[in-house]
């Protein structure tokens, strides 16, 4: 019984990292229509910059927290202003070279400096050690990561819902001509959406830090499983994003621990359950077909 | 208030329309009637500012608004009343109604909306696309009037209503033109349009074929029919 907890619990950590990652696509393919490629690389850069900044200014973990998704979502917002955005009326084959192209520019960007080997980050004294929940004790650092994002979700589920800036949002991704047509400037929403959605991708590299081997290749390996995510979820989907990363998280972890005598099927069990929810249902779990022009 | 100069649209290679110029005053009601293809809904779209690639001039006011994007016609006092109705599915009733700025100078309030269309108050938590087509019809309707728009651009808002409710939008756009509201009304459906309207247009393959009065439309209301194919 503590091993199945364990192994939910883990499966939670793992799915925490992936909403967080396909939230910020989500909204960024809801409001520009891009699919944005180089999210891994600003998720490697989130959990570089933390390293960086400790090992070579001493800048600890909580302020890091802060600044490498404010900065990263700036950086987000300068690059959507200069070449993002001229995507929009290109064909999407444009979309795939120019957001993989900057995945590889900054990945070899960052090899150049530090070199391709992976470097640990000390988890923050405040959170090292283990909570006991009486049957089992998980690491306090993994605590921290679930409830931080879990409550991050809430709040961008709040904004989303309950605010004028929300309902203006949602208005914008699903229907963006409709929404301009009613007096509302859509293109000043679609920078911001953009660094918000980078700057996401950054707080989860900053989160990654601490538990994963930090390389450049981090965010390489992991975007495979939340471009997966995101199309079990539903393309653009907000709620449906994070459903499916926190469900892919479990089914992965539970695919581990008991299918393990099985590597191919536990390897690729996401991508399975991926291809039966696109036979499914074609637009993804929460997914809606898109609207003929 | 609308005056359009010499517009041509096309959808690739496909013109629809072709040296469109006519001419709304304002406070009329005037409707665009032709058959389906005819390029009304396209006359609508290129007022409103959502289609690119259009030649010639549209005029607010006396105000060349050819080049102005969509949300600032919108903020001048434009109101579309798409033919799809325009209902968001991500959106409640309430926020549908209230997504659009204010933009004239009598908007109506919620309360009034809302007292105006009872079925729609009883709904205003359900997302819009829930409703029923009658109800969404009246929702993209209301939606402009509580904008306060001073020029409505309605594409076919009786379409698949039934005549109880057909009459219920007679009666708003009529008291919307006692109020000083001007009208573009795309509309099949002749009794209506001359129920409402103060003049019609008679669009063919993408030119002003005929403009028309009411007395003519009635007196020649089985000649149109025939023509329009229904």
């Amino acid at each position: 019984m503590s091993g199945f907890a364990q192994n939910t619990f883990n499966g939670l950590v793992s799915g925490a990292f992936y909403a967080l990652l396909a939230l910020g696509l989500a909204v960024i393919f809801g409001m520009l229509r891009v699919v944005n490629f180089a999210h891994g690389a600003f998720y490697m850069l989130g959990a570089f910059g933390a390293y960086v900044l400790l090992t070579e200014a001493g800048v600890p973990f909580w302020a890091a927290l802060v600044i490498m998704p404010v900065g990263l979502g700036l950086l987000g917002m300068a690059l959507e202003r200069a070449v993002i955005h001229r995507l929009t009326t290109l064909d999407p084959l444009y979309n795939f070279l120019l957001t993989f192209g900057l995945t590889l520019i900054l990945q070899d960007l960052v090899k150049l400096r530090y070199g391709v080997q992976s470097s640990p980050y000390e988890t923050p004294s405040l959170l090292s050690g283990s909570v006991d929940f009486g049957l089992f004790d998980f690491p306090t650092y993994r605590v921290f990561i679930l409830g931080f994002t879990v409550l991050l979700c809430v709040a961008v589920w709040w904004v989303l819902t309950r605010t004028r800036i929300g309902m203006v949002v949602r208005a914008s991704t699903e229907r963006p001509d409709l929404t301009r047509a009613f007096g509302i400037d859509v293109g000043r929403w679609v920078t911001p959406v953009f660094g918000f959605g980078i700057g996401l991708a950054g707080l989860a590299g900053v989160l990654a830090a601490p538990m994963r081997a930090v390389n450049p290749l981090m965010g390489a390996d992991l975007i495979i499983v939340v471009f997966a995510v995101v199309v079990i979820g539903g393309l653009g989907s907000i709620f449906g994003s994070v459903a499916a990363g926190f469900g892919i998280g479990l089914v992965q972890a539970w695919g581990e621990a008991y299918l393990s005598n099985f590597p191919l099927v536990s390897q690729t069990i996401v991508f399975v359950v991926m291809a039966g929810v696109l036979l499914w249902r074609p637009a993804g779990l929460f997914g809606r077909e898109e609207a003929p022009a | 208030m609308l005056r359009i100069e010499n517009l041509s649209a096309s959808y690739g290679e496909a013109q629809v329309l072709r040296d469109v110029s006519l001419q709304v005053s304002a406070g009329e009601v005037v409707t665009l009637v032709g058959r389906n293809g005819a390029g009304k809904s396209t006359l609508l779209r290129c007022v409103m500012g959502l289609h690119p690639g259009q030649r010639g001039t549209v005029e607010l006011d006396g105000r060349d608004i050819t080049r102005l994007p969509a949300h600032k016609r919108a903020r001048l006092g434009l109101g579309w009343v798409p033919d799809d109705r325009g209902s968001y599915a991500t959106l409640t009733v309430t926020e549908n109604l209230t997504l659009p700025p204010t933009v004239g100078p009598d908007p109506w309030s919620l309360e009034r909306v809302y007292a105006a269309f009872p079925a729609l108050h009883t709904r205003r938590d359900s997302a819009a696309t829930m409703l029923s087509g009658g109800e969404q019809q009246m929702l993209a309707l209301a939606r402009v009037l509580r904008m306060g728009a001073r020029l409505l651009l309605c594409d076919e808002p009786t379409e698949g209503l039934s005549p109880l409710l057909v009459q219920q939008v007679g009666d708003l756009l009529r008291e919307a033109k006692r109020h000083g509201v001007t009208v573009l009304l795309v509309e099949q459906n002749l009794h209506f349009a001359t129920g409402v309207a103060d003049r019609h247009y008679l669009l063919a393959e993408g030119r002003v074929a005929e403009a028309m009065d009411n007395s003519e439309v009635r007196s020649r209301e089985r000649e149109l029919l025939a023509y329009l194919g229904i």
